[in-house]
């Protein structure tokens, strides 16, 4: 039966053969529907890019305007400024303070999940990450919101020790006011991107062959002595892509940091106060502007910031991955 | 000579100088040391997950009910979720219908017909490049395209256009996976049967990838459910209004059938509900909103393990 129906498919085959031959159709559909994405891309870079170049070509803003630290976006009260600079050192001080949390603790999980853990263990855990992945932003966010944002107000609330002064005057700074602050959003994101480094470590562990472990290990070495020595060395360019995509995934985010940041725009001066980043600006804003005038325009401007931020960690990864496979 | 030839890295006479001692105290300790941290780690990681399914499993009771889930909502009393719940179904269905055929054509060429060339590479970059793109910088394009220049609006259609865009590179990489994982000797027995390319891929090839693509589908959906940040700006964030599911007119703007309507789904609302914070049950029903969209998480997790355990033996039984 089987037979009969190959046969019958083979000779509808032959007859066919003519255009089909010469044009292969389901080549060219599968073809069209992977080549969409350079084609996304490509949309998507000028579009973004022509909307975000609108505050310079448009309303004449200098282009130097937007390195200063003021923000004035609305014509109403005064003249305006489109200072970016607070919303862009915003996003690289909570992104390093979330990468800097965030990198040990996701390392040792990955190392704990290829050397250390038992088959059981492995089998709570991996699950238990993938459901980390799965949690929605805005539930990290109101979160964030509940429960830590009350912690870090009650528990640190006026006290100025913790104050950590990176930018202007080095002042003691009151603690936290309201727990809305730099902290709480890196300690969100260092939540949220905690998988994503996780995982891009594991595979670079698992990727080490086992013998040099065995090796390694012959030579009476301890398990920490080979990880540290061994393991970290040989799969230091595979964490180095984890971190960067980690880093990716933190400057992006936008609900999860809007809802817990405090939304200042000032320069973060300390990481118990407000500060503001490029994404939550844009989250906050772009409902309340009108098409066409500077400060959407402005905010057009920061996302082409963004884009140019993840378009450079592609190429950052790709370049680390490269080194690797040379060396 | 050999005496006082002094240590010399590589000579067959003996370890390292830095292992000829016995392991000392300290190094025996600090491996203890490491272990237990590294457990640490592992434990927290759990600890974590643990308390917060405990505390949305606590801040939903006596929210969450059958009403909760089934009735629209309410200025005055608890009322529901019920609009929005629809809402994301239906988005997440839409976006589904159009993003799981091109994510599995676009994982077939990738597998199947990608050669080691330029074009590839191109492929790929643009693939990590619009998974890297933030969420908001899509909804913001989406913005553009859908919503101002092709005078759309804010439409379900246009949310879930953006959301596929957003998630073509996840289903494509997930469907190349698991095509890529189905033996070469079934590709080569079925060409040598005569069978064409495109015949092995629709008929051997794609069955036999069945379980991995159906796993891909389900996780692609847990990511799609669970998004907003995409949606802001492209299907709309405002309060739905009561929606009449007897009304069937597709062109409608007040069919909840539509996809040419607005479209507020439950992640945007929970956004919504917090950044206004007005109301006396904002709190309450943040937290039972928050809890379903867990319960989802969990269920498209487990759900994308068993359907696809099951369908692995049953195809592979057969």
């Amino acid at each position: 039966m089987s037979q009969q129906t190959t046969a019958t498919r083979l000779t509808g085959l032959r007859e066919a053969r003519g255009w089909q031959a010469r044009i292969d159709l389901p080549q060219i559909t599968v073809f069209a529907a992977a080549a969409s994405m350079i084609f996304i891309v490509a949309l998507l870079l000028i579009f973004i890019a022509w909307q975000g170049i609108q505050l310079f070509v448009k309303d004449g803003v200098p282009v130097g305007q937007i390195l200063s630290a003021t923000w004035q976006p609305d014509a109403q009260n005064g003249p305006t400024n489109f200072g970016l600079l607070p919303f862009i050192a915003g996003t690289v001080f909570v992104t390093a303070g979330a990468l800097i949390i965030s990198t040990p603790l996701s390392v040792g999980l990955a190392l704990f999940l290829s050397e250390v853990a038992p088959k059981w263990a492995r089998a709570i855990v991996q699950p238990a990450l993938e459901i980390f992945v799965g949690i929605p932003s805005v539930v990290w966010g109101w979160l964030g919101i509940t429960i830590l944002v009350p912690f870090l107000a009650h528990t640190f609330h006026g006290q100025g020790a913790i104050s950590l002064p990176v930018i202007g005057q080095v002042a003691s700074v009151p603690g936290f006011l309201t727990g809305f602050s730099w902290l709480a959003g890196s300690l969100v994101l260092s939540i949220m991107i905690l998988p994503t480094i996780t995982s891009v470590s594991y595979d670079a562990f698992r990727a080490v062959p086992q013998e040099i472990r065995t090796g390694s290990l012959a030579l009476g070495t301890t398990r920490w002595q080979t990880i540290r020595h061994i393991l970290v060395p040989s799969a230091l360019s595979g964490v180095l892509t984890g971190v960067v995509l980690g880093m990716t995934r933190a400057a992006g985010e936008a609900l999860a940091v809007q809802m817990v940041i405090g939304n200042s725009p000032t320069l973060p001066a300390s990481l118990t106060q407000p500060v503001t980043t490029l994404t939550s600006q844009i989250t906050l804003d772009m409902g309340n502007t009108v098409f066409g005038e500077p400060w959407q325009d402005a905010l057009w401007t920061m996302s082409l910031v963004l884009l140019i931020i993840s378009i450079s960690s592609v190429v950052l990864v790709r370049v680390i991955n490269k080194r690797r496979m040379a060396s | 000579m050999t005496a006082n030839a002094g240590p010399t890295v590589g000579r067959p006479n003996g370890p390292h100088p830095s292992l000829r001692r016995k392991t000392s105290r300290g190094t025996i300790l600090a491996d203890r040391a490491a272990t237990v941290v590294l457990w640490g780690t592992g434990v927290f990681v759990l600890a974590l997950l643990g308390s917060i399914l405990v505390h949305f499993a606590l801040a939903a009771w006596g929210v969450v009910s059958p009403s909760f889930v089934l009735t629209d909502p309410s200025d005055s009393a608890l009322g529901g979720i019920m609009p929005v719940l629809w809402n994301s179904i239906y988005m997440l269905v839409l976006t589904m219908l159009i993003a799981v055929p091109v994510g599995l054509l676009g994982g077939i060429y990738m597998s199947e017909y990608a050669g080691e060339n330029a074009l590839t590479n191109a492929i790929r970059f643009a693939e990590e490049a619009i998974s890297s793109v933030p969420s908001i910088v899509v909804g913001l394009f989406g913005l553009i395209i859908f919503v101002d220049d092709l005078h759309m609006g804010f439409t379900a259609l246009g949310g879930a256009l953006a959301l596929t865009l957003f998630n073509l590179p996840l289903m494509t990489r997930l469907s190349e996976q698991a095509l890529r994982a189905v033996p070469q000797d079934e590709r080569s027995a079925s060409l040598a049967l005569g069978a064409t390319k495109w015949q092995t891929i629709r008929h051997v090839v794609v069955p036999l990838a069945i379980p991995g693509l159906v796993t891909g589908v389900i996780l692609t959906a847990g990511r799609v459910f669970g998004e907003a940040a995409v949606l802001l700006f492209t299907s709309g964030i405002g309060t739905p209004p009561h929606y009449n599911f007897g009304n069937f007119d597709l062109l409608s703007q007040a069919s909840p059938w539509s996809p040419f309507r607005p479209a507020t789904t439950l992640s945007v609302y929970i956004y919504k509900l917090q950044s206004e914070g007005l109301g006396a049950y904002v709190h309450q029903i943040v937290d039972g909103s928050a809890a379903i969209l867990i319960s989802m998480v969990l269920i498209f997790n487990l759900g994308a393990r068993f359907i696809g355990r099951l369908l692995t033996r049953r195809l592979t039984a057969a």
